[in-house]
């Protein structure tokens, strides 16, 4: 069944078009990724699904029901915010406990669902402090313990680990990955940094100026970008000009070429190759990183760190298996 | 601003020090004068001491009266502030709209504008409309002056409740009435108690504004004042200004005090 | 935990509160006007109301005869203002407040400096309080103590006298336009209960100007070879003019319209505030009265606009 739908929803301030006519479909169980850089519709997008802005055009449902027009409190969709928002004069338990509270579930039982909660995201014990006591990263698990002990059928996420540092960040992901798993609840979650949304998301969308560019799984959109903007947003990719495509010897559209598909020498029979001038090296540790010039473009090539490493300005070859390279959409 | 390793300078220290003296010594004085035996003039160092004027001005049913009517104005004018102004801090804080700006000016004007410019301007309407001067008159004039407290406190409360917290009030299932409860009143609420307290300390005071809409009526400021024009009762005057002195302290110190513990709150929030 | 319903969209809330928030959520235009709508008419058309009804009255004129308003536009009024005797009076205030203005600035920047960048803990806290007490004391129990300390047995001739200092005293009230018969029938007296009794609304708004200049930028000029006069005249003042700005609102404000203070301890030369008293009580020539009152408005209107350009607002 699909959890979230949007068909044609766009959301414009004046002349700002925030989200221009996006069209989105998340199935239920889903860990959905919303990847874009700062301004590209992304958190909007978000805001629509938990109701706190309302779309100036199109339709979205969830689970099959008309949302626009609902407001947040009556959607069974919690949201985990960028900075938490925990409420600052009340204890971590009673955080836990105030979607319950709001709804009217009886003390002792609204209680004893945010222990467990709590519980859950490994805090136990931690409900008679407050909020200011807590580390981020304690807050965080506090902000996600206190939207899913209300069951809610859609979870979103706004950024959440974007103010962890880089362990605790990547442990997160981790336990994150595992909630969603265990729990069976659509996770939908906003997040500007690429190598997050390709090691959690199960399908990923990629956002940019208030439109979707492309929707696949981390697979597809870091090997087959359909647009330049995917090539360059998602990784580092090589990003090819119409006529250096075609002198490859394919149709004259932009390409996107993974530096590590390249590779130094003439290659087999079926490969593809060209000739440049070395501009620079650098020492990436596992790998090497080597900087080629060939007819005006300048093109990466990640090579094992135990090959050698032609030094700067000698003439080299590069090839790459004919299937790596990625014709895009965008003929010109 | 901050420095952990310099000390200040001993001339700085020496003129901040003389200012707050130029602050405090004036009102200690009212101290002393309280309890002098001398009657007739305003002698220094007062030839004795003595505190049978406390009794005396205790038996003063006329400051009674005036006590009695500003305590009254002010608890009302105050309650009235209360409600105008959070409803204006809650709307220029939670919701963007077309002159806003406006709105801000509007509420600092009363107090922005001489004193005089207020009484004046609300007598000749009073005058102009047939009201004829009561008790609510001067309510109305007090209330329209004590908004602005009220409302600087709630502003300054209400910036520090971030938008994603009401946001996730209403995510997690609250409506707005429950949001305004649960979220927003705990938050606001020691600011809007010291905006009050302060409200009713500046009405409790006023007199600029009052000589205009009380009519014949005497709060305790118009009876103050009468005195300091044409003093007949100085040592009763002198009580009363103690007792000024004392009351006002009360609220001030109170609201410090909450919004103080307020900030510790909000800053541990962070 | 399955305590909560299984809907994706909740029913809608059947109680008054629930279908309201609803529908406040709905429109919100609507819920902004229930915000407004007590506290809109009250200060904007009763207050405002009131003050332009009094502006209006400033373009009438009086009949000389039988003392009724007279309910033609005319100028009148305000060139009745600008007769040597009526302009005096406004000279004479305005002097009066900026010098107020400039004093009080004096004395509470000392204030102000240190308590935002010495006092700390607990000191801080004692410090806000010893400015916070003073500036919401009763302004007539202020007053009333000036009059104690200025009059002729009173505490300050006292003092002069201990120190042997009387004659200091005498020679400046013998001075002409500052002195007087005594202290509390002078301009120095009312000049000094002005001070005293405005000077606290200035210490807040310089020390919250003070308070966000980062240290540093003190550091940084004196490493770049800036002696303390220098730094304070290129750095700090500058960085704390805002709060000077914010604060002289008040006190320039205040004095202009004060007509207490003036009448208890001072000369029997009128200020605007006196003028105004004494046209609309006495006299009755509200039209009078009305168009003093212009001249204060006019000048805190031009005040604020500057002060706004000056971003002083930020410091209140």
């Amino acid at each position: 069944m699909t959890a979230v739908l949007f068909e044609n929803v766009s959301r414009h301030f004046g002349a700002v078009r925030a989200v221009d006519s996006v069209n989105l479909a998340i199935a239920e169980g889903e860990f959905f990724a919303m990847l874009g850089p700062s301004g590209s519709g992304k958190t909007t997008c978000l805001r629509l699904m938990a109701g706190f802005e309302q779309p100036t055009g199109g339709h979205i449902e969830i689970f099959g029901e008309t949302a626009e027009g609902v407001p947040p409190y009556r959607r069974n969709v919690n949201t985990v915010f960028q900075d938490y928002a925990l409420f600052p004069h009340l204890s971590i338990l009673e955080n836990v406990a105030y979607g319950l509270m709001v709804r009217g579930i009886a003390k002792a039982e609204r209680l004893k669902a945010a222990e467990n909660a709590l519980a859950m995201v490994k805090l136990p014990g931690y409900g008679s402090r407050r909020p200011g006591q807590l580390s981020g990263g304690q807050r965080q698990r506090v902000a996600l313990a206190r939207a899913l002990v209300n069951r809610p059928r859609v979870l979103l996420l706004d950024e959440p680990l974007g103010a962890l540092d880089l362990k605790l960040r990547e442990q997160m992901q981790e336990e994150l990955k595992a909630l969603q798993k265990s729990l069976g609840i659509t996770f939908v979650f906003v997040t500007h940094d690429q190598g997050e949304a390709l090691s959690m998301a199960d399908r990923i969308a990629v956002f940019n100026e208030g439109r979707v560019q492309q929707l696949g799984t981390p697979e597809d959109v870091y090997k087959r970008p359909q647009t330049r903007f995917v090539a360059d947003f998602v990784g580092s990719s090589n990003v090819l000009a119409p006529s250096f495509v075609h002198s490859l010897g394919y149709p004259a559209r932009y390409a996107s070429l993974r530096p590590e598909a390249l590779a130094l020498g003439e290659g087999g029979s079926n490969a593809r190759r060209f000739s440049g001038t070395v501009v620079a090296t650098s020492f990436l540790g596992a790998t090497n990183r080597l900087t080629v010039e060939a007819a005006g473009t300048r093109i990466a090539a990640m090579l094992p760190a135990s090959a050698a490493v032609p030094p700067q300005g000698t003439g080299v070859t590069l090839s790459f298996a004919a299937e790596d390279l990625h014709l895009m959409d965008e003929a010109a | 601003m901050r420095s952990d390793r310099s000390s200040a300078p001993m001339s700085l220290k020496i003129t901040a020090a003389a200012g707050l003296l130029f602050m405090h010594l004036p009102i200690l004085l009212i101290f002393v004068y309280a309890f002098t035996t001398e009657e007739k003039s305003y002698q220094f160092p007062p030839p004795g001491f003595t505190l049978n004027w406390l009794a005396v001005a205790w038996n003063r049913p006329d400051v009674w009266a005036a006590l009695s009517l500003s305590v009254r104005v002010a608890s009302i004018a105050t309650a009235v502030a209360l409600v105008l102004g959070t409803l204006c801090a809650a709307a220029v804080s939670q919701t963007r709209f077309f002159g806003r700006e406006a709105i801000s000016l509007l509420v600092i004007l009363p107090i922005a504008l001489p004193g005089i410019i207020t009484g004046i301007a609300l007598r000749s309407a009073f005058s102009f409309a047939d009201i004829p001067f009561s008790f609510w008159t001067i309510v109305l004039g007090h209330a329209t002056f004590c908004v602005v407290v009220v409302y600087n406190n709630a502003v300054a409360r209400f910036r520090r409740i971030s938008g994603s917290m009401i946001e996730a009030s209403m995510d997690l299932g609250a409506d707005g009435f429950q949001t305004f409860r649960y979220v927003i009143l705990p938050n606001i609420g020691t600011a809007l108690l010291a905006g009050g307290m302060l409200a009713f300390a500046l009405s409790f005071d006023e007199v600029i504004v009052t000589t205009f809409t009380a009519g014949q009526q005497q709060t305790l400021p118009i009876w103050m004042l009468e005195e300091l024009v044409r003093p007949r009762q100085r040592p009763v005057t002198n009580v009363v200004a103690m007792v000024v002195v004392l009351v006002t302290f009360l609220p001030i110190l109170a609201a410090y005090y909450l919004t103080r513990e307020g900030d510790q709150i909000a800053g541990a929030g962070k | 935990m399955s305590v909560v319903a299984e809907n994706p969209i909740l029913a809608r809330r059947t109680s008054t509160f629930g279908r309201l928030s609803d529908y406040f959520w709905l429109n919100p235009k609507l819920f902004l006007l229930m915000l407004l709508a007590p506290p809109l008419p009250w200060l904007g058309i009763i207050y405002l109301g009131s003050l332009f009804a009094l502006l209006l009255q400033s373009f009438f004129s009086i009949d000389e005869f039988s003392g009724l308003i007279n309910y033609e536009f005319t100028l009148d009024t305000y060139r009745q203002l600008l007769i040597p005797a009526n302009f005096d009076i406004i000279l004479r205030t305005v002097i009066m407040a900026a010098l107020v203005t400039l004093a009080s600035a004096l004395i509470a920047f000392p204030i102000a400096y240190y308590a935002a960048r010495y006092a700390r803990g607990k000191w801080k806290a004692l410090f806000y309080l010893a400015v916070m007490l003073p500036l919401w004391s009763s302004y007539l129990v202020k007053v009333y103590a000036w009059k104690l300390i200025l009059a002729k047995e009173g505490i300050l001739n006292w003092g002069f006298a201990k120190l042997h200092l009387t004659w200091l005293l005498d020679a400046w009230l013998a001075l002409p336009v500052v002195g007087g018969n005594s202290l509390s029938i002078s301009y120095t007296g009312t000049f000094i209960v002005f001070v005293y009794v405005w000077m606290p609304f200035m210490i807040l708004p310089i020390q919250a100007a003070l308070e966000r200049v980062p240290v540093n930028l003190i550091e940084a000029s004196a490493d770049l070879g800036g002696n303390p006069g220098q730094t304070f005249r290129h750095v700090l003042f500058p960085l704390a003019l805002p709060g000077i700005i914010a604060g002289s609102i008040f006190t320039f404000s205040l004095t202009l319209g004060d007509y207490i203070i003036p009448q208890i301890i001072g000369s029997s030369r009128l200020f605007i505030g006196q003028a105004v008293y004494a046209q609309q009580g006495t006299a009755g020539n509200i039209p009078l009265a009305a168009a003093f009152t212009v001249v204060p408005i006019v000048i805190m209107g031009f005040y604020l606009w500057m002060a706004k350009k000056r971003g002083a607002f930020d410091a209140l």
